[in-house]
Formats: structure tokens, sequence, C-alpha cells
């Protein structure tokens, strides 16, 4: 399997992100502590947890938005992300979806997608940028993707929630993203695209590793299959392992799927 | 698919562009070729007032720049349009020579203050060129300091305009001062000369008028080509989900530093076309007051179209030339009534009021008008 950014992420020891022992307070509070979680190439990881697990803050952590107080957090073997800014992740090949959906809404579905686009993105260049006919096709190819090749010119803030999360999600596509980090993708979806957003999952299995933070457990169930499931408490990974597995642990039916 | 951006305007709107500037550009003609009291002839005095009011338009233009296309709300845009205009009243203030009241080289401000010689400040402000040269630089080097610093820190929202105003409240009081070395209070002014014509004379006026026409209509295609650009699309990104850009990669910071700069630029550009139509530069000009007009003008005209700034400002600012005439008093409460209502029931200013924009499909403006009613 070739993934994008392979050669300057340096991922030879088979893991693309590392978080050893990372701790984050907030004036005393710990949101973070000592967490440690690898994540394979290609692997789809989902984190479950109930509130105030550090689900976000370490999403946050992963993405520069915040710095950890304590440990480490790399990307591959080349990138400390305690070091860099968030345009940075985002260029190393970190793409994040925010819990709340968050496009450029007076922009059309095709410019969000133009801006996305992996190039250039320093002021010069993108004084002078002109799509390119392979840039174009890049991005109908995500607008079919994402299913939304019949609202190209609509402006995105006119688009239902369910396809601005779509719109979101093709914002990280049309990066190539190495690693792709969705917060609560179906949070407040119709069941119809709840489905979709599965089936879209699906597709991208496999040619991305993928982090998703979800409460919907029969999302989780259906899109984790045989893949691991961990579970943060209180700001450490309180178990690991299959669906199943998880779901049988008595620690975590009592903090979380027991009530 | 082609991207519908395609022309700097649409065909109606350069029709009515290239009337308007033949119109403008007719002014100092008619004022030329008429002798005074001809029905065709326009006075001196229109012919200034419409000049002022194409370079208050430049300011307007840069405001909306920063505000209507980039979300940022500065309330200091006069400190750079008096910085601009301070840069070359002093190239004005050198040209009077000794044909000042105290018959001296220095300026009349520094004979009275008893200066023996030029502060070191003022080399080469004999100079019209090196004068022109300070009138990017000095507004544009300060925004590019100060701006660096503040985006650095992510200072927004009304931290920053706060901000933006204390700079240029500062700025006032240090110009108030004799010992600044820019005038005082009451700044420069008695001009006699540009460029060796007489600053008054009719044709001096025309050439200065269609100068301050042809920058603005240059500027007007600048900010145009920019805000069409996909640097406009980021600038744009940065006012409506700034987290979001910083995410696909993007650096605000370097986004906003360009925008703020020129814009900085332009308004002090605006200042110095502004010093030798109207005669005179103060430090009353940096006052808060002035940069929340300059608000005000963008708001009227509708903010994120760069027309509107322009139309904002000749509309705000013909009204304040009557109001003032008329009703001297009530000005002020006038113009604050007036950001009220234009706020209140027209949020997207004079240009809100026109007809739909043909680029939206009917079925997306359908679609718009059902989520408004539904709103």
């Amino acid at each position: 399997m070739r993934l994008a950014h392979d050669d300057a992420l340096d991922t030879s020891h088979g893991a693309i992100l590392y978080l050893e022992d990372v701790s984050v307070s907030f004036d005393g509070f710990r949101a973070l502590n000592r967490l440690n979680l690898d994540i394979s190439v290609g692997e789809l990881r989902c984190i479950i947890g109930p509130n105030g697990a550090g689900k976000t803050t370490m999403m946050d952590v992963i993405t520069g938005k915040t710095r950890p107080t304590a440990g480490s957090a790399w990307f591959g073997q080349r990138h400390d992300l305690a070091t860099m800014s968030e345009h940075q992740i985002a260029r190393a090949g970190i793409g994040r979806k925010f819990q709340r959906p968050t496009v450029f809404e007076s922009h059309t579905v095709f410019e969000n997608l133009e801006l996305a686009l992996k190039t250039d993105k320093r002021v010069r260049a993108a004084l002078f940028a002109r799509l390119d006919g392979e840039q174009r096709d890049r991005i109908d190819a995500v607008l079919r993707q994402i299913r939304l090749d019949d609202q190209a010119w609509r402006p995105a803030g006119l688009l239902s929630h369910g396809q601005k999360q779509w719109l979101e999600i093709g914002m990280l596509l049309i990066q190539e993203p190495a690693l792709i980090l969705l917060d609560e993708p179906v949070a407040g979806m119709s069941d119809f695209e709840t489905e979709r957003t599965a089936e879209l999952l699906d597709e991208l299995r496999g040619k991305h590793s993928i982090m998703v933070v979800e409460h919907d457990m029969g999302f989780v169930a259906h899109i984790a299959r045989q893949d691991k499931v961990t579970v943060l408490h209180e700001g450490s990974v309180l178990a690991e392992g299959r669906m199943d597995e998880v779901q049988a642990d008595e620690r975590v039916i009592e903090v979380y799927l027991g009530r | 698919m082609t991207h519908p951006t395609q022309a700097l305007f649409s065909r109606p709107a350069r029709y009515l562009l290239v009337a308007l500037v033949v119109v403008a550009a007719l002014l100092p003609l008619l004022h030329l070729v008429f002798p005074p009291g001809h029905t065709l002839h326009i006075s001196g005095y229109t012919l200034a007032l419409v000049g002022k009011f194409m370079c208050y338009a430049l300011a307007a233009l840069a405001l909306d720049l920063v505000w209507g296309y980039t979300g940022i709300l500065s309330l200091g845009h006069a400190l750079f349009f008096a910085l601009g205009a301070y840069a070359h009243g002093m190239y004005l203030m050198r040209a009077i020579g000794r044909d000042g009241v105290y018959g001296s080289a220095l300026p009349d401000f520094m004979v009275f203050l008893d200066w023996q010689e030029l502060p070191w400040f003022w080399a080469f402000t004999d100079s019209f060129w090196y004068c022109m040269v300070l009138v990017v630089l000095v507004p544009g080097v300060l925004a590019f300091v100060f701006g660096y610093f503040a985006f650095r820190s992510r200072i927004k929202g009304v931290y920053f305009s706060i901000i933006t105003q204390a700079l240029a409240y500062a700025c006032m009081l240090l110009f108030f001062r004799n010992d600044t070395g820019f005038g005082g209070n009451n700044g420069f002014t008695d001009f006699r000369r540009i460029l060796g014509h007489d600053i008054t004379a009719p044709g001096t006026r025309a050439v200065m008028f269609l100068v301050t026409l042809a920058l603005l209509v240059g500027a007007l295609c600048l900010c145009r080509w920019l805000v069409a650009s996909r640097l406009g699309r980021v600038l744009q990104g940065v006012r409506d989900a700034e987290p979001r850009l910083m995410f696909i990669g993007y650096d605000p910071l370097w986004f906003k530093l360009f925008v703020w700069t020129l814009s900085a630029v332009l308004c002090g550009i605006a200042g110095a076309l502004y010093v030798p139509q109207v005669g005179i530069i103060n430090p009353s000009e940096m006052s808060p007051a002035n940069s929340i007009e300059m608000v005000i003008w963008v708001a009227v005209g509708g903010r994120g179209t760069l027309i509107g700034a322009i139309l904002g400002a000749f509309t705000v600012n013909g009204l304040k030339s009557w109001f003032t005439a008329a009703f001297p008093d009530l000005w002020l409460f006038a113009l604050g009534m007036l950001f009220i209502l234009v706020t209140l029931f027209m949020p997207k200013g004079m240009l809100g009021l026109r007809l739909p924009r043909r680029r939206a499909s009917p079925t997306a403006l359908r679609e718009k008008q059902a989520l408004e009613e539904a709103a």
C-alpha cells in the first residue's frame, strides 16, 4: 500500500502518529493525563469516551491548537507536533474536521474546495493562482466523491447540515492528507446522511490513516469493524481493542456504556 | 467548469463606471473652459469639494478591503490618511520657500518656535518625489510593524479595533505637541505652490483633480482584481472561518498583514491627494471621530463591495456638506442616526437595495429567498 507523504513523513516504524505521555493542564485542570496513543499507517481508529474525557483536547494537541504541557507528539518520525503551528501541521499532512461543520459560507462549494487544494498557500502564490486542468479534474472528482457535484456553484452557507459536513470532509480529502481527524462526523445528521457518511468513510479506509472521535455507538460499531477502538476517560486511555472486546470491558461499562 | 469571475467588472458595471469617469473628468474642463458666471461653469469650490470626496472615497475603498473583505475593523484609518497628508505636506511647506510670513527658508511655525535649522527628519523634504516615497513608506511601515505584532499575537475583533483607535489617538496627541516638529495643533497650511505651479491656479486645481480621479479608478481596479483572485477568497476566509483556513494550511498572519499594509498605503495616498486640494492638514484629522466616520461611509454604501465604499463616501459627505450649512449643530446627531438606521435596516448598505446579482443561479436565489423568509 502506497500512501501520500510516505517519504517526507518517514513512517518506517509503521506508526503515523505517536502520542507519548501527553499531558495538558488548563488552570490546574488536567484535560489530558499522560495519554499514550499510536496510530498505524492506513488504520481507521475510533476514539470514544464520555464528555470531558479529553477527546477534543487531544485533537487540539495533534493539530497545533493546544501545546502539550508535558510529553511528546510525533507525526511520522520527522514532525514534532509540539513545535509546529496549525498551518505547518496542515501542510505536513494532517487534516481536521471540526465538531461543528466549518466551511466558508459565502464561497461556493467549488471555491471551498479550490481554497483547500494541495498547492502553494503563500500570499504571492494565492495572488497569481490560476486553476489548471488537473486541479479542476481533482475538484470535480472530490465533488463526486462527497456527492455534491450538483451543488458546485451554490454558496456553501445554503447547504444542509449534512452536506456541510461532507464538504468539510471533501476539503480535507483534496489536501491529500496522510492522517485525517474527524471530530463527530455524524453529529446532527439524519439517518440517511449518517449512512452516506459511513459509505464515504468506507471508501477512504486504507487510503488514509483516519482517526474518528464519535459519540454515536451504532455508527462506531458499524465503521470500526475489526479495527481497534480506543476508550478515553479522564484524559488517558481506559481501554483499547476491538469494539466487542471494549463493549465487554467492565471498566468501560461502568464509566461510559452502562449509563 | 469555468470560474464565474473572469472579467474585472460585469458589463453594466463597466458601462456605468466609464460613464461616471467621463462625467467626472469633464468637471475640471468645464472649470477651465467656461468663464465664471457662464451656465456651464464649474466653480473652483465645487471642484475642490468633489476632489475632496474622491480622496475620502479612496480611503473608504482602503477600509473596505480590510473591514468588508477580511473582517478586520479598523478604528484608526484616519491616522494613515493623516500620515500620508503630512508626508506630502512637508514638501508643500518647503515649497513655500521664503514667501512665508517671516521670509525665512524655514517653515513659519519653526521660525515661530525659534528653531535655527530643520530637524533631521525634514531632510530631503524639498524634493517632491522623496516626499511621495514617504507618503507610501510612512503609513506602510507603521501598519506593517503594528500589524505584525497585533496579528502574530492573534489579537482579533473588538480588541484589535480598540488598539487601532488607541494608536491613532496616541499619534494625534504626539502631533499636537509643538516639539514633535509638525506644526503642533495648527499643522501645515498656507501652501503656495506645487512643483513650481501656483497651487490655487485653475489649471493646477484641474490637474490635481484629474490625478485624484485617475488614482481612485486605478485603486478600484487594483482592489477589484485583488478580491477576485484566490487571495481575495482567502481574505474572505479569514473573515468567515479563520480556524478552517489555518487547518487547511494557510497562515493567516501574512494574508492579514498584506491587506492591512496595502490598505494603510492606499489610505496614505488618499491623504496625500487631500492636502493640496483642501489646503490644510492638522492633527485633528487623526481624531477618533474621523476614523469612525470612515467606517460609517463604508457601512452606508455597503461593505464588502468596493463600489459601495465609494458610493457611501460620496453620499455621507454630500449630506454632511448640506447639513453643516443648513443645520450646523445637528450634523453629529444626523450621522449617528444614519449609522443606527443603516445597521438596523440596511445591513448590506445602499448596495443591498439593488437587484440580486446575476451570478447566482435561479435555483440558488429561490432557495436563498426561502431561507430568508423562514428566518
